[in-house]
């Protein structure tokens, strides 16, 4: 069953300093959704709390319509990731990088093989697969990241600003990678940017994130 | 003038013939100092990763602890081993005492400090990034512990390094626990000690050069294991 991402009420605070305040949204399965904010708006707490990796406040976090609020437990993790924006490489070559998720779940070596090949020319990362990771220039390492989540084939994405400090080549790579997903919808994308044309290119829906509140641009 | 000339001579060419009596205490030195490692190894590094990847009670006073225990002069090691170890003492009917066993006891006691203190620094030391990367590509708290102690491998290596560097020119709590006895105790550090009292320089000077060759091997395998670290 596909998993359907819901904010509860999403409330979240750094001392006296409210950063999310009662965020709701219900995102449909298979969209792709591009979320705007100012600096120091909270995007990338929401994602983080939406991708399970620290809990909110308040509210809930729900990937099931009937379920009650989650519990980040692996198996459910497993289902969705979230591409960091300082990607954190691991101190390995870029294939075992990209083949790490895989590795860890227990998955046969020549399953590993060919899915981290078909993701490295996806990314255009197969003439650097033998380099250390740590080597790799920053729109790389972006490359990587996504890569080493879309190896997993999670059933949602989460991306925390993809082309910030990337170069164009990237860009690119990136643009197509998420307008592919676009076209397919058979994984819900959640990214934030800052950049407003970039998400009416890629996006099938545009959250706006302010003053701790989520709502929605445009459909 | 002369005579330190002469024994230089008299100590290269004890080297350079392989001379028995100083390959069997090169040998003996590797074995009790590299059992010792490997002790604190078992211990030090699964402690260092403990106060470093979880927190408990007292986990902090362990940590000063450790870090203090890097300093211990090993003369004092030496006194209360061998006041455990003695007839008298509580652990005397193990009849350890002079033994090489002692040996390797007490420089596991002076290096898992170091060793433990030092993999915790290199733990820590990892960007908290790449538990929230584990974490995010589905991997379990177990294996997140497991990755983040691998980006610290070159740190970790330093730290037995540096533990091996701390043994293999220990000589105070050898002497006291292992005794110098010919042939059974007597490592490089001890035996140096003895002959120059006899003034035996040849031997001791043999050894003082192969110590020396190996300390500096040692800080070459450090410099190149921290280099390899940061540029990869």
């Amino acid at each position: 069953m596909n998993l359907n991402l819901t904010l509860d009420g999403i409330t979240k605070r750094y001392g006296d300093h409210i950063i999310l305040a009662d965020c709701s949204y219900l995102f449909d399965s298979g969209k792709t959704y591009a979320m705007l904010g100012a600096n120091g708006s909270g995007k990338s707490t929401l994602l983080r709390i939406a991708a399970l990796l620290e809990p909110p406040d308040g509210g809930a976090v729900r990937y099931r319509n009937d379920a009650a609020p989650v519990e980040p437990d692996t198996s459910l993790r497993r289902r969705i990731t979230l591409v960091l924006p300082k990607v954190g490489a691991f101190n390995m070559s870029v294939c075992n990088n990209v083949a790490y998720g895989l590795a860890i779940r227990n998955t046969p070596p020549a399953v590993i093989e060919a899915r981290v090949g078909e993701m490295l020319e996806l990314v255009q990362l197969a003439d650097k697969r033998k380099r250390n990771a740590l080597t790799l220039s920053s729109g790389e390492t972006q490359r990587l990241g996504i890569a080493r989540a879309l190896v997993l084939t999670p059933e949602v994405l989460f991306l925390d600003e993809p082309t910030a400090f990337v170069d164009a080549a990237s860009r690119r790579v990136i643009e197509q990678i998420l307008m592919d997903f676009r076209r397919k919808a058979d994984t819900t994308v959640v990214f934030s940017t800052h950049d407003h044309d970039f998400a009416e290119k890629v996006a099938d829906h545009i959250l706006q994130l302010s003053s701790g509140r989520l709502s929605e641009e445009r459909p | 003038m002369e005579s330190i000339l002469a024994a230089f001579q008299q100590a290269l060419s004890l080297i350079i013939h392989c001379d028995s009596e100083l390959l069997s205490i090169i040998l003996l030195s590797f074995q009790v100092s590299g059992l010792a490692l490997a002790c604190s190894m078992a211990v030090g590094i699964p402690l260092g990763a403990l106060v470093s990847l979880t927190v408990f009670p007292g986990r902090n006073v362990i940590i000063a602890l450790l870090q203090t225990l890097m300093g211990l002069p090993p003369v004092v090691v030496g006194l209360f081993l061998y006041l455990l170890l003695s007839r008298s003492g509580p652990l005397g009917f193990m009849s350890l005492l002079y033994s090489p066993t002692a040996m390797v006891i007490a420089q596991a006691i002076l290096s898992f400090p170091i060793v433990a203190s030092l993999s915790h620094a290199a733990i820590v030391g990892v960007d908290p990034i790449i538990r929230q990367a584990a974490t995010t590509l589905g991997a379990t708290p177990l294996q997140v512990s497991v990755t983040i102690i691998k980006e610290a491998r070159y740190g970790i290596l330093s730290a037995i390094i540096a533990g091996f560097g701390r043994v293999m020119a220990e000589v105070g709590a050898v002497l006291m626990v292992g005794g110098n006895i010919a042939g059974y105790t007597r490592v490089m550090t001890t035996t140096i000690a003895l002959e120059t009292d006899k003034g035996n320089f040849e031997l001791a000077l043999a050894l003082g050069i192969i110590l020396l060759i190996i300390a500096m091997l040692v800080n070459l395998v450090l410099r190149a294991v921290q280099r390899q670290g940061r540029n990869v």
